[in-house]
């Protein structure tokens, strides 16, 4: 038996968006030969027809009660239920707070292995290649499976979700299945909202140990607010005292994605590079014309940001 | 409490990416000129939670365990000059290019053989290969729960309580104790080790094991990875990097504000 077992998660009874990007890798897998697509999902027995029209061939709902909310030790039994009547030897979850820990619980149930945050999939000469960024993005690993199933847990916006097709027609079957939870869970906190939160903030400026000085950022924060964004900085920045550590951008700091990232006076360690590379678009301001982050921008300046940012405020007011 | 403290040492996440390069053939990193390995930089988070949990109940013992090559003492010593109490190194041949299940395997063994421990701690994730997935193994094999991305974590009873980052938040949870909980940089900053901290840590035990001291021979070496590494190489950035132009830096910035208006990026 083969084919691919996606683990979808719905959010107030709606298909997350995660669902349709993993049915969409799924999809492109089975055009390889991976086999049939079978869906998986907690919630209502109406969420089978919506992931049958994105792409599954077959669902499976898991309409317990328990698993709503739950951690991921409690979806273990009812993922297990689900492999073993799909017969997938494939099984793709998303990068999310369940699928962080689901991958690796679900590997070690059951003696195999998981590809975490995968970037790329493919299936090559009867197995799973999946691509992941390791390094804080400096490298590329390839990874493949030595034993059934392959795990690989996918990083948001990887792959493209299908438009949905409600002609698409397939099973659509319901399990009651729940784990024991070791774990309890007490309450669910969303993040404070006041002012712009540096991860969404629309535009980011950051500086880095090249501004000299702390007072370099009193110019940063003003460009961010005419720009109506937010100020971050990079670790060595922090570290040397010169901004708060809870603005920091990088791989042990705040991740952003802004569409506008203006770094200014920041090299681009691989340390930070993890923190902004999804942003839309990069400016680099720097003296130096081979710092990473000028590679990586889409416009740069190579000058003193000490003149270059005052004038850039300027014009940008001029500009209205 | 008796807790166990996990960490890493990785090659400097700050390495410069001109200075990082990979041998496409071996599918390893070579080590950067000059630039020496550090502490993975989400484990001081674990150990200070440990510390605090230990001068919170006002006893127990910390133990720091690393698996690694002989240079991984570096990543024990800091973790004992922070104020932990023992430490144990876990290195050897067998343990080369091992994989992060092999990894859980290890470390788990040492944890039993240690006489297994109330908590475990570790970093969120390796900053090397960034998977996350250790503490779940551990947990896993030893067959207690797991809490991870903790930010903040305090005794409840019996038990303990966890504040655990989500995408958009965090969420409160109650775990039974043994537990593994693995520790977010949102914790909070690490003490920075004192000169006399650092002096009385060269006094502190640090065993050294093998893969025979826990038995697991057999299971470790490149072999017997689960996770196969194909390939590894550095992605070729395409750089598309307009320069903007300008006589003077004040002419470089207003064209560089013309630029972002006409792309309607500002």
């Amino acid at each position: 038996m083969a084919g691919i077992l996606v683990i979808a998660e719905a959010n107030e009874g709606a298909l997350a968006p995660i669902s349709g990007e993993l049915l969409g890798a799924a999809r492109k897998l089975a055009g390889e030969g991976a086999g049939s697509v079978t869906a998986f999902i907690a919630g209502g027995e109406a969420l089978g027809n919506e992931l049958i029209a994105h792409g599954a061939d077959a669902a499976i709902v898991d309409t317990n009660p328990a698993l709503q909310g739950a951690l991921a030790e409690v979806y273990i039994p009812a993922v297990q239920a689900a492999l073993q009547q799909s017969g997938a030897d494939i099984v793709l979850m998303g990068q999310t707070a369940l699928g962080r820990d689901l991958g690796p619980m679900l590997a070690f149930a059951l003696g195999t292995a998981v590809s975490m945050e995968t970037v790329d999939l493919k299936y090559s000469g009867g197995k799973l290649i999946a691509t992941r960024a390791c390094y804080g993005g400096n490298a590329r690993a390839e990874v493949s499976f030595k034993n059934p199933p392959a795990i690989a847990t996918v990083k948001a916006k990887s792959f493209d979700a299908l438009p949905a097709d409600a002609s698409r027609s397939g099973s659509v079957t319901t399990i009651d299945v729940a784990g024991e939870a070791r774990v309890r869970v007490l309450g669910v906190q969303k993040a404070e909202s006041t002012g712009i939160r540096l991860e969404d903030a629309p535009v980011v400026v950051s500086g880095g140990r090249g501004l000299g000085d702390p007072s370099g950022f009193k110019m940063l924060e003003e460009l961010a607010a005419l720009l109506k964004g937010a100020t971050g900085a990079s670790r060595a920045a922090c570290d040397l005292g010169w901004y708060p550590p809870s603005q920091q951008v990088g791989l042990t700091g705040k991740v952003v994605s802004p569409n506008l990232y203006i770094a200014v006076a920041i090299s681009g360690a691989s340390q930070h590079m993890a923190g902004m590379a999804g942003s839309k678009n990069i400016v680099a301001i720097n003296k130096d014309p081979d710092a990473n982050m000028v590679r990586a921008a889409k416009y740069a300046v190579i000058d003193d940001y000490k003149k270059v940012v005052p004038a850039l405020i300027e014009e940008i007011k001029k500009l209205g | 409490m008796n807790i166990v403290v996990c960490v890493k040492q990785i090659p400097d996440p700050e390495t410069p990416a001109a200075s990082f390069k990979v041998d496409e053939v071996a599918k390893k990193v070579i080590p950067a000129q000059g630039i020496a390995p550090v502490v993975n930089p989400y484990d001081p988070q674990a150990t200070e939670a440990a510390l605090r949990l230990k001068e919170a109940a006002g006893s127990g013992k910390v133990t720091v365990i690393s698996l690694g090559p002989e240079s991984a003492r570096d990543a024990i010593k800091h973790a004992l000059a922070m104020g932990a109490d023992e430490g144990v190194l876990i290195t050897g041949p067998e343990f080369e290019d091992i994989d992060n299940f092999q990894t859980a395997k290890a470390l788990a063994a040492a944890i039993q053989k240690l006489g297994g421990a109330d908590l475990v701690l570790t970093g969120r994730a390796a900053a090397d290969w960034d998977m996350g997935v250790v503490p779940l193994g551990i947990a896993q094999l030893l067959g207690i729960p797991c809490v991870t991305v903790a930010k903040a974590i305090e005794k409840n009873g019996a038990g303990l309580k966890v504040e655990r980052v989500l995408e958009d938040g965090f969420q409160t949870v109650e775990t039974p104790l043994p537990a593994v909980v693995s520790v977010s940089n949102e914790f909070g900053e690490p003490r920075y080790p004192q000169l006399r901290q650092i002096m009385l840590a060269a006094k502190k035990t640090v065993q050294v094991w093998g893969a025979n001291d826990l038995g697991i021979a057999g299971e470790m070496g490149k072999e017997n990875r689960a996770l196969i590494l194909e390939a590894l190489y550095v992605p070729k950035v395409e750089s598309n990097v307009e320069i903007i132009e300008g006589d003077t830096p004040e002419e470089k910035a207003r064209n560089l504000a013309q630029k972002l208006r006409a792309a309607k990026l500002i």
